[in-house]
């Protein structure tokens, strides 16, 4: 149903209404730099990759993201940090750049 | 993608209350012009999996909701179906005499001004297309008889606004006829959903619950994982090893728990109050890998929907061979369990009536359902005296309580957990008394209303919530909002940021496990949260200073 895309290295990707990617495994590093300026990211910084990373491989083996006490513990980050580093949240900003579904129920 | 629409604080708390100068029946809703107000709709492939009839792609603001070509048919069946299998629902569309004693008793309304939120009104909306189809007088006298044709400007009014009632309840209380108006607001969504329109919110929680047994779709394998992972954070913070058992046949008693428990923030620190407080006790438990879920978006689609929903649970506890249930801090949950289990999904009399393995107390009130919700297990374990608690570990939080609306009007749970706060915190400050217990103000995200592009919405109803929460903050300095409720822990943090700001929300087992003194406990300086308990780390420090000395 997506009448929502997002060009990335001459990709179309297709998107949910709330940006996030449809098909997860078309991510690339290119996509999660093509949403951080969306999210409030400036810039990438090894900071940055290291949550994306994280959230990339967890999902990959989980199928979904991991809790937030675990993405804190595994980063180093704490949740401050995390938003400090993703203004719109662990779920709607560091997920959407990782290119992970949206969490949904009563999170 | 939209921008976030949500207005300032200074833009929403300017309400509009005075009404449109055209009649109810002939103002439509101009749903694109609403951004904010409204959830966007439910990706095909969600309906299609739970087998919803009519599931097809559309979307609100637009004109045409592809429906489909008899979609008048399809509903007036609905109607007349549920006027013959729910005698609650034809005595509601029946017996309203339009006193008004709801109309200001509404989050939504008082938060929008809109005449429509009023829940006298609301009801109204599907009673005017009752009228006209099912009664004589409708028949005959049309709109002098309060009756109005079933039209797409009907419909859409209704997905507008049955999406804009989160189902609480507070209207009923002051009912002389105690019409519940969120039995109304399920008709209107079921009839709804029988065209195909239903929103993605609900839907994909839905599916993923179908699927895995939980709303987020964490799978068993994956379940165990967090659970380990939990057990070890809390040895880490208490020094106290933790046996978490799953899927364990023979257990005394089965585990349930909102799948947010084991996910977000803040619910998370509740869980390991609950980890901390079975391993303390040693209780005879198990989580099951499949009734990884408490909640139930079912009920907030159709009462089909949630029977299928909700079965995993009793399936579970026989598989599980277990004697009852101990369900925890969620809120719809309960209304489920509560009102609709036995008969939906019972009667499970291969269960027992609830015992208490510690105090023997036997909790007869939950003989039918054979579940107890876990502040009736734990103030029952604090009046025994089961519990070795410092409460001073809690001295850092003032604390308030928002009555989650399901525990509180559906359940009755109202002293039970200012039972337990009292016990385990020393500062425990009330809201206003027409704001809590039977009275309490809903957080406005309830009933699957919990996204984000609904925001403006959701904060417009959540500001008497708010606004309480605001004034205890500035009269008593309150710093921390206690609900018993996952849907409460997910929504009201963004609403209290929004209007209070300076308040964080936590279960009332994360006090629980703030205080509790466990056998072989390191020295406790942070709380559940790892976070710092101020006063006793300045006395550890305080006491270095002396022994150095």
């Amino acid at each position: 149903m997506s009448e929502f895309m997002k060009v990335v290295d001459g990709v179309e990707l297709p998107l949910d209404e709330d940006g996030f990617l449809q098909e997860p495994e078309m991510w690339s590093e290119a996509v999660a730099v093509a949403f951080a300026g969306d999210e409030g990211v400036e810039e990438m910084t090894d900071e940055h990759w290291k949550v994306v990373n994280y959230l990339r491989e967890y999902y990959l083996k989980n199928k979904i993201a991991p809790m937030v006490r675990r993405l804190c513990k595994e980063t180093g980050f704490n949740v401050k940090k995390i938003y400090e580093l993703f203004p719109s949240g662990p779920a709607k900003g560091a997920c959407k750049l990782a290119g992970l579904p949206k969490p949904t129920g009563c999170v | 993608m939209a921008e976030d629409p949500t207005p300032t604080r200074e833009e929403l708390s300017r309400v509009e209350y005075a009404p449109p100068a055209k009649t109810w029946m002939d103002t439509g809703v101009d749903i694109p012009n609403r951004r904010g107000n409204w959830c966007y709709a439910s990706d095909a492939k969600h309906p299609e999996y739970l087998g919803q009839p009519n599931a097809h792609d559309w979307a609100p603001q637009n004109e045409d909701w592809n429906l489909p070509e008899n979609w008048q048919r399809i509903i007036l069946d609905g109607m007349k179906e549920r006027l013959e299998k729910y005698r609650s629902f034809r005595l509601f569309m029946d017996i309203c005499v339009r006193c008004g004693a709801c109309a200001d008793k509404c989050h939504f309304y008082l938060g929008t001004g809109d005449p429509k939120n009023m829940p006298v009104l609301r009801a109204e909306l599907l009673r005017s297309v009752y009228k006209r189809y099912f009664t004589k007088a409708g028949r005959m006298f049309g709109k002098l008889a309060g009756a109005r044709d079933l039209t797409i400007d009907v419909l859409k009014e209704w997905y507008y606004y049955f999406y804009q009632c989160t189902e609480c309840r507070r209207c009923s209380v002051f009912c002389p006829y105690g019409i519940d108006t969120a039995d109304v607001t399920m008709i209107g969504r079921e009839l709804l959903n029988l065209v195909g329109i239903n929103i993605g919110w609900i839907m994909e929680p839905a599916a993923n619950c179908y699927r895995t047994g939980n709303h987020l779709g964490v799978r068993p394998n994956t379940f165990k994982d967090n659970l380990d992972f939990a057990a070890e954070d809390l040895e880490d913070i208490t020094g106290v090893h933790v046996d978490v058992p799953i899927d364990r046949k023979g257990a005394e008693v089965l585990v349930v728990v909102p799948s947010a428990d084991y996910f977000a923030n803040p619910h998370y620190f509740t869980f390991l109050g609950y980890l901390a407080l079975f391993h303390e006790i040693g209780l005879d438990y198990t989580f099951s890998p499949f009734a990884t879920e408490g909640g139930n978006f079912g009920l907030f689609l159709s009462h089909d929907m949630m029977k299928r929903l909700n079965a995993k649970i009793y399936f579970e506890a026989r598989r599980l061979g277990v004697k009852w249930i101990l369900g925890a801090e969620c809120g719809h949950m309960w209304r489920v369990l509560h009102q609709y289990m036995d008969t939906m999904n019972g009667p499970a009399d291969f269960l027992e009536t609830p015992k208490s393995p510690v105090t023997g107390t036997v909790f007869t009130n939950a003989k039918a359902t054979s579940t107890v919700h876990i502040t009736e297990f734990t103030a029952d374990l604090i009046r025994h005296d089961k519990l070795d608690l410092d409460k001073s570990r809690n001295d850092h939080l003032k604390v308030t309580f928002h009555d989650s609306c399901n525990p509180a009007r559906a359940v009755g749970l109202l002293d039970e957990p200012r039972y337990i706060m009292k016990k385990v915190l020393n500062n425990f400050i009330e809201m206003p008394e027409n704001t809590i217990r039977e009275q309490t103000f809903c957080c406005g995200g309830g009933s699957g209303l919990g996204s984000d592009e609904n925001m403006e919405a959701r904060m417009r109803g959540g500001l008497p919530r708010a606004n309480a929460v605001k004034y205890v903050k500035d009269e008593y300095g309150v710093n921390t909002l206690a609900c018993i409720c996952a849907i409460d822990k997910a929504v009201l943090p963004p609403l209290i940021d929004y209007w209070v700001g300076g308040v964080e929300v936590a279960g009332i087992h994360e006090f629980v496990g703030n205080a509790l003194m466990m056998k072989g406990q390191n020295e406790r300086l942070t709380d559940l949260r790892n976070e710092p308990i101020p006063h006793l780390q300045k006395r550890e420090a305080e006491e270095e200073v002396k022994s150095d000395a």
